[in-house]
C-alpha cells in the first residue's frame, strides 16, 4: 500500500526509535491513519546499535536492541501504521497543513507533526578523527568492534555508553583503554562497576584525546592530562567514541524553537513545540534522561497531544 | 539484474578480472546497517547492473578478503576497477547519496 501524496494526511511521524514507534501506536489505535517515516537506512533508531537492553521495563531477562524495535515497528504495523523506508530531507511546519519532502522526491502534506527524530553519536571533533572514520574511528562498538580482534583499543567517554561499549568491546580486543577527561564516571553504578571488574579494561582518568595518528588508519592516539595539562602518545589501532549525543534537529531548526545545543523546546510537560500542530518527543527534546522507556513514554503523549489538537480543529 | 555472492574461490574472477567496475559489499548477518543498505544495493543493481556490478561478500565467512582489504567498519563498499580499489564508502547511506558516489560509474 503506497502513500496517497495527493491528499492531506492528518499526521505525518518523522522518526521510527521507541517515541516514533510508540506514537505510531498510539496515533493509529486513534485512526489518524498516521504515515511514519522510519529512515532509508536508519530504521528503528539508536537501539538497533546495541546488544541487549536490560532496562526496559516488561522483560525480565532483558531482550535484544533490535528486537525490541522489530516487536515495536510490527505492533505500529498491527494498528495500521503506514511505514515508509524512507527519509525526510526537508520540512516546512508553519500553517495549517506542513508540507515534508522525501529521499525519493515526493511531497506530504499533514495537518499535525510528530517530530522524533533522536539523537546522534558526538563527535571529539579533531579533524583526524573524521578523516579517519571507518579505518579505526568508530562510534558504534556493536557494529565494528568485530573487526579490532587481539588489538589494544581506546574508548572515549563516561557514561553507560562508554562502559558499555568498554566492556562489548573486550569479546574481541585484547585491551580496551577507557579515556575519560574527568576523574568520576557518570555512568550509573552497575555499570561502572562492571567496568571497573573487567581485567581487559584500563581506565586513563583525567585524560583527553587530543589527535589521532596515522596515515590511512589508526596508529596511536596523542593525550593530554586535564589535571596538568602534560601530553604523552600512546599506541592504538582503534578508538572508539562514546561521549554522548546530540539532536537530530537540522532539518527544524530555525522552525521550531531549539536550544543552544539543538534540543527541540516543547510546552511545559507536554509534547507541544512553538508551532501549532507539531509535536516533538524522544531524544529530539530530552537532555536529562535520554532512555529508551522515556522516549516510548513521550512519543505515546505526543500521539495523545496530536488526536487532541486534530480533533479541536 | 540481481546481486550474486562472491567467496574467495570466485573473488579473482567476479571482481579483479572484470571488464565493469564491481562494486563490492563487505556485510554480515548480524550488521544491522548492512542489511538496511542490502535493499537499496538490489535497486540499484537492478536499475544500473549493466555498468556496475554489485556483489557481495560475507565478511563473517570470508575473513581473509576482507582481513586484505583492511576492512574495519562495515558495511564498507569497495569500487573495483582493473582490480584496484578506486572508491571505499564506508556506512550505509540513502539511495540518492549512494547514486551520487557512483555516479561516475553509472552515467
Amino acid at each position: 500500500m503506497s502513500v496517497d501524496y495527493n491528499k492531506v494526511h492528518e499526521l505525518v511521524i518523522v522518526g521510527s526509535g521507541p517515541a516514533g514507534y510508540t506514537a505510531g501506536v498510539y496515533a493509529a489505535r486513534a485512526q489518524l491513519s498516521p504515515v511514519l517515516y522510519e529512515g532509508s537506512v536508519t530504521a528503528g533508531g539508536a537501539l538497533m546499535n546495541t546488544t541487549e537492553v536490560e532496562n526496559f521495563p516488561g522483560f525480565e531477562h532483558g531482550i535484544m536492541g533490535p528486537d525490541l524495535m522489530d516487536q515495536m515497528r510490527k505492533q505500529a504495523l498491527r494498528f495500521g501504521t503506514q511505514l515508509v523506508t524512507d527519509d525526510i530531507t526537508e520540512m516546512k511546519l508553519d500553517g495549517d497543513v506542513k508540507t515534508l519532502v522525501d529521499g525519493s522526491g515526493n511531497t506530504l502534506k499533514a495537518r499535525a507533526v510528530i517530530l522524533a527524530m533522536g539523537s546522534a553519536y558526538k563527535e571529539i571533533g579533531l579533524t583526524n578523527e573524521k578523516r579517519l572514520s571507518g579505518r579505526g574511528v568508530s562510534w558504534c562498538a556493536t557494529c565494528d568492534g568485530f573487526f579490532f580482534r587481539d588489538q589494544v583499543i581506546a574508548v572515549v567517554g563516561g557514561g553507560d555508553s562508554a562502559m558499555e561499549e568498554a566492556n562489548f568491546l573486550t569479546k574481541f580486543a585484547s585491551k580496551v583503554v577507557l579515556i575519560h577527561r574527568r576523574d568520576e564516571l557518570r555512568a550509573s553504578k552497575i555499570m561502572a562497576e562492571r567496568a571497573k571488574a573487567n581485567p581487559k579494561i584500563e581506565f586513563l582518568f583525567n585524560t583527553e584525546v587530543i589527535d589521532v595518528l596515522g596515515e590511512d588508519k589508526v596508529t596511536a592516539l596523542k593525550l593530554r592530562n586535564t589535571v596538568n595539562g602534560e601530553e604523552s602518545t600512546r599506541d592504538f589501532t582503534g578508538l572508539f567514541v562514546a561521549i554522548g549525543h546530540l539532536p537530530r534537529s537540522e532539518l527544524v531548526r530555525g522552525q521550531v524553537t531549539t536550544n543552544g545545543e539543538g534540543y527541540v523546546e516543547v510546552e511545559g510537560r507536554s509534547t507541544r513545540t512553538n508551532i501549532s500542530g507539531v509535536f516533538a518527543c524522544g531524544d529530539l527534546v530530552d537532555h536529562t534522561y535520554r532512555q529508551a522507556i522515556t522516549a516510548a513514554g513521550s512519543g505515546c503523549q505526543a500521539a495523545l497531544d496530536a488526536e487532541r489538537f486534530l480533533q479541536g480543529h | 539484474m540481481a546481486t550474486e555472492k562472491v567467496t574467495a574461490a570466485n573473488f579473482a574472477d567476479v571482481v579483479l578480472k572484470s571488464s565493469t567496475p564491481v562494486l563490492v559489499d563487505f556485510w554480515a548477518e548480524w550488521c544491522g546497517p548492512c542489511r538496511a543498505v542490502g535493499p537499496i544495493l538490489e535497486e540499484i543493481s537492478n536499475e544500473h547492473g549493466e555498468k556496475i556490478k554489485i556483489v557481495k561478500l560475507n565478511t563473517d565467512e570470508e575473513g581473509s578478503i576482507a582481513m586484505k582489504y583492511g576492512i574495519n567498519s562495515i558495511p564498507t563498499m569497495n569500487v573495483f576497477v582493473g582490480g584496484q580499489v578506486v572508491k571505499s564508502i564506508v556506512g550505509a547511506r540513502p539511495k540518492p547519496a549512494l547514486l551520487k558516489e557512483l555516479s561516475e560509474y553509472i552515467n
